[in-house]
Order: C-alpha cells, then sequence, then structure tokens
C-alpha cells in the first residue's frame, strides 16, 4: 500500500472506532459520555475532511490537472456529511437518543460508501500521481496539529 | 478531463436498482406456492421437475435479481466506473430476466419444449445485456483492488454458468445433439453458487464487513488469494469431470469446500472482533450465511468421504436448502435492509437539497420490522431443514418461507412509499 494510502486509511480507521464509542454510549442509553464522545468523533471528521481539502484534494487536483472529478464528488459528500454530524448535535442537544441512533446508522452508511470511493481509488491514485506525496503527508500532519482536538 | 475509466457520476437513477429489489421477494412467495402446491413428494429427489423449477423460482427470481440489481449500483461505488445508460440497461435486464425465470419454471413444470425456448431466448437475451455492461465497466477500473479480481472472477463464473444453463435449456427445447445432462448440470450449478454466488458476496464481503461493522480488515492473504484460488479449483474440477476422472474431480471438489470454509470462518471471526458493538440486525443475517455456508460446504465433504453416508436425496436436499436458502437468501435480505433505505435517504438527500428535514434511515425502514422478518427467515431455515427429515413439515415450511418472501416485500415496499411520500410532502409544500 502506498503512503497516502496507509496514512489516510488509518486516519479512518480511528474516526471508526470513535464513532462506534459514541454509538455504543447512545445504545445504553448514557447521554453524557455520548456527549463526550460524539464531540471527539465530531472533531476527528472535521480534521479528516481539512486534511483532504486542504492539502490533498488541491495536491490531486495540481497533479492531474482534475478539480472537477472524483475530488468535487468528495468535497459533495463531505458537505453532505457535515450535516448528519450537525443533525447529530442537534439531537444530542435535544437529548434524544432515539433520534441520535437512527442518524448515527445514515452517517455509518454514507461515511463508509464515502471512505470505500476513497480507500478503494482515490488513495491509490494520489499514490500513483503525486510525485512528493511524503510531503503532502508532512502538510496534513500539521494541519491536524494545528486544528483544536 | 478526467482519467481514462474514472467516473464518479452519482449513483443510479432510485428506480434502477429498486424495481429488481422489489420483484425478488415475491419469487420466494412463487416458490413456497409451488412448494405447497406439490408437498412432501418433492422431497423425493433434486431430479424431479418440480425440485429444479423451484431452485430456479430461488436463484434466479430472487439471487439473480438482487445481484444484478445491486451490482449497477454497487460498481460506481467500489470500481469507480458508472453503466452507461442505466435506465436502458435495467429494463434491458429486468424485463426478460423476471419473465424468463417464469418461463423457466413452468417449461419444467409441464409446458413442454416450447418453454425452454421460450426460457432460452429471454434469459440469455438479459444475461448478455448484464454481462457486456457489467464486464465493460469492470474491465476498466482505474485501479485493480482485491475487490475488482473477485467481481472479475464472479462475472466469468457468472458467464460460465449461464453459458451451461442455456446449453442445458436448448438440449431440452430443441434437442438434436447430445449432452452428459448430469455432469453438465451439476457443473452448472457449481459454477453458479461456488462461483458466480459465493465470488460475489466474498468481493462485497471484502468491502462492507470491515466497514459497515468497524471490524480489523481481512488479511490480505485471503482477500487476494481466496477468488483466484477458486476459480483455478472450478476450472480443474470442471476439465476433471469431462474428462471422466471423478476420484481426481472429487479431491478438487474438497479443496473447494476448505477454500469455502475458510473464508467463512475468517469472516465469521472478523464480525466477532468488531469494534461495532451495538446489535445490528443485518448481523445476524451475515452469521446464519456464514454458517449455513460453512455447514453446507462441511456436509459436501462429509458425504463424499464418509464410508456408509452415501449422498441420499435427503443428503442433496438440505446442502441444497443450506447452500441456496441459508447461505445466499439471507445475506442478501440482510443487505437489502442495508441498501434500501440509505438508497431512499441518498435520493432524498438529492432531492430536497436542505429544504426539508429529511427522514433519517431508521424511520424510512424501522427496525422491529426486520428483526421480526429475519427471525421468519430463520424459522423457515429451521423448518426446510427438518422437512428434510420429516416430510410433513414441509407444509409449515413452505407456509413459512411464503411468509418471508413477502413480509420482505412488504418491507422494502413500504420504504418505497415513505420514499415518494416524503417526495410528495415537498412537492406539495413548493406549491
Amino acid at each position: 500500500m502506498g503512503q497516502v494510502t496507509t496514512f489516510m486509511s488509518d486516519d479512518h480507521r480511528r474516526c471508526d472506532h470513535l464513532f462506534a464509542a459514541a454509538e455504543e454510549a447512545a445504545a445504553q442509553r448514557d447521554l453524557p459520555t455520548c456527549r463526550t464522545r460524539f464531540q471527539e468523533f465530531q472533531s476527528a471528521m472535521e480534521q479528516h475532511f481539512i486534511m483532504e481539502e486542504q492539502a490533498l484534494f488541491p495536491a490531486f487536483e495540481d497533479a492531474t490537472g482534475n478539480n472537477m472529478g472524483p475530488t468535487r464528488v468528495m468535497r459533495l459528500e463531505h458537505q453532505q456529511m457535515r450535516e448528519v454530524l450537525a443533525a447529530l448535535a442537534e439531537a444530542l442537544a435535544a437529548d434524544d437518543l432515539d433520534e441520535y441512533l437512527g442518524q448515527a446508522e445514515t452517517l455509518l452508511i454514507l461515511m463508509q460508501q464515502h471512505n470505500i470511493k476513497e480507500e478503494q481509488m482515490l488513495y491509490p491514485m494520489s499514490d500513483r500521481a503525486l510525485s512528493n506525496s511524503q510531503a503532502v503527508i508532512q502538510a496534513m500532519q500539521q494541519l491536524q496539529a494545528g486544528s483544536p482536538p | 478531463m478526467n482519467p481514462p475509466g474514472l467516473s464518479y457520476d452519482q449513483a443510479p437513477p432510485f428506480s434502477v436498482p429498486l424495481r429488481f429489489f422489489l420483484t425478488a421477494p415475491w419469487f420466494l412467495v412463487l416458490a413456497a406456492a409451488l412448494l405447497l402446491w406439490e408437498g412432501p413428494g418433492i422431497i423425493a429427489s433434486r431430479w424431479l421437475p418440480a425440485t429444479l423449477a423451484l431452485t430456479h423460482l430461488v436463484v434466479l427470481g430472487f439471487m439473480a435479481q438482487v445481484m444484478l440489481g445491486a451490482l449497477s449500483q454497487i460498481l460506481p461505488v467500489v470500481v469507480g466506473v458508472s453503466i452507461a445508460y442505466p435506465r436502458w440497461i435495467a429494463t434491458l435486464v429486468h424485463v426478460p430476466l423476471t419473465l424468463g425465470t417464469l418461463a423457466l419454471a413452468s417449461a419444467f413444470l409441464g409446458s413442454g419444449p416450447v418453454g425452454f425456448q421460450i426460457a432460452v431466448g429471454l434469459l440469455g437475451f438479459s444475461f448478455s445485456a448484464a454481462l457486456i455492461a457489467f464486464h465493460r465497466a469492470l474491465w476498466q477500473a482505474p485501479v485493480v483492488t482485491d475487490t475488482v479480481i473477485a467481481l472479475r472472477c464472479a462475472l466469468g463464473a457468472l458467464l460460465v454458468t449461464v453459458a451451461l444453463g442455456l446449453l442445458l435449456s436448448g438440449y431440452f427445447g430443441w434437442g438434436g445433439f447430445s449432452l452428459p445432462i448430469l455432469q453438465v448440470t451439476n457443473l452448472h450449478a457449481a459454477w453458479g453458487l461456488v462461483g458466480w454466488t459465493a465470488l460475489l458476496v466474498a468481493g462485497v464481503a471484502y468491502q462492507v464487513v470491515p466497514m459497515f461493522q468497524i471490524t480489523p480488515l481481512y488479511p490480505a492473504w485471503l482477500s487476494r488469494g481466496f477468488a483466484p484460488v477458486v476459480m483455478a479449483l472450478l476450472i480443474i474440477g470442471t476439465a476433471l469431470i469431462l474428462s471422466n476422472w471423478p476420484l481426481a474431480a472429487t479431491v478438487t471438489g474438497a479443496a473447494l469446500a476448505v477454500t469455502l470454509i475458510t473464508f467463512a470462518a475468517r469472516t465469521l471471526l472478523l464480525l466477532h472482533q468488531r469494534r461495532r458493538k451495538i446489535g445490528d440486525p443485518t448481523l445476524v443475517y451475515w452469521r446464519v450465511s456464514l454458517i449455513s455456508l460453512t455447514m453446507g460446504a462441511a456436509g459436501w465433504l462429509l458425504t463424499r468421504w464418509m464410508p456408509g453416508w452415501p449422498p441420499k436425496p435427503a443428503v442433496e436436499w438440505l446442502l441444497g436448502i443450506l447452500l441456496i436458502v441459508g447461505f445466499p437468501v439471507a445475506v442478501i435480505n440482510g443487505m437489502l435492509y442495508k441498501i434500501v433505505p440509505f438508497l431512499a435517504w441518498f435520493h432524498l438527500q438529492a432531492h430536497l437539497l436542505g429544504r426539508a428535514k429529511l427522514p433519517h434511515i431508521k424511520q424510512l425502514l424501522p427496525e422491529t420490522p426486520i428483526r421480526r422478518q429475519g427471525w421468519a427467515l430463520l424459522i423457515t431455515l429451521l423448518l426446510l431443514s427438518t422437512a428434510v427429515l420429516y416430510p410433513l413439515f414441509l407444509y409449515p415450511a413452505a407456509l413459512a418461507l411464503g411468509i418471508t418472501g413477502g413480509w420482505l416485500g412488504v418491507n422494502l415496499w413500504r420504504t418505497a412509499q415513505r420514499y415518494r411520500q416524503a417526495l410528495a410532502n415537498n412537492a406539495a409544500l413548493d406549491q
């Protein structure tokens, strides 16, 4: 596996585990834990989106001369996920754990079909197209360190 | 400019896969009606015309319907290539598949050579359209992943299955040539169940098991090696059977069974290691499916190697139940409950664009009916297996199968209704 594929797929797994922890707390009707876990999950997701939108996608677009193809759809799907994340936050604000679980199921499928596209195609293609993948990964690590945890 | 072959176009219209998904469950109801009509006598042999009609109502009417419908949806996601002219292709595949399945079943039940001739025409047309569209897409895949390899093998196996099926139907429809019927039928079934079905399930499982259940990934040796090994064994086994070398063919068959058990056992282990701890109803379908596959493959092994346990009709029926109703029907049923409500949500989101609050997935298809229908499927499986030994159980088994299929059909239909309702409400708001 290429460097970008490994680094970014690992970050997907990190987000997945945070998602599962928050969902489990919701299923156990533990509202305070769910709130904490959800915040961790939401900020991990936002960090991941920012790494892609500000470093990986522009580098991919520069290397391939293509900004209307795969990265455009990935950005659109980030927007869709942000909307469901907002609905999750709203459900927690209203103490509505059933609504939270329903939205979480929706997000899981949306998120995973997105991850499949990235891990199966976009990341391997980035590894192939980028001549400076190490520098792009460093830029992403800096973005990750720079944004609030 | 897109790099060659890469298209991230959004999914095909909802109607493209949905027509297959809404049709399929009713073929289980038809199969149940046939079982009731025929009664316990049908268990006498797997070679009775009624048994063959029943088998094809399930494998073509239910399984192939959903598998072909789902591929048009799955390929853009896992392979990055969408099908050209999706609505046309869907119509050209769906209509002749539905009518061809009915023609084939009625041909087995006594409508004679004309029935087989009609079935050859309709099914030949449907599968040709599907195979051309899907193969075209798959060989354009920009990145060759383990899933792409498995899907290519699965579609290669489908080609062999369909060719052998058309050959058999042609033999019954027109005759005029000689055919080793028994061997060709066994090969047709092996390529269909072990090649096409198991490899498609595996290719999809590599993605959906780790992603949706949040489990570790499949080990690379398995996800890379499984499909090529199965294909190689199928090819070798076919050559040995056709060159009349039965002992060597049995050894190859045993190797295939062990390979299938390895895949099923490893997947069960992954499910056991999942990080998503909440009870997901579709998890039960995966487990029932994989346990059935393990038992079916192990049963096949035992019947060939244990002295004093020759393959009897009852054993063959039991293996058929495990390898058709247990393994694929269960996992397809579970996957439909993931796919249909998600697609309804996805297309609603695209249509409504934030103008109205969207129902979430559990509102589009609540968990309670999913769980209850899952129990019905499990009971069906147990009753069918019992009926092999105690034929009178066939009547409750047939009823259970009809209830299971109808219930699945109603659950999916209601989801489609909620989707249409949400769209209609929004249109009313616009006015």
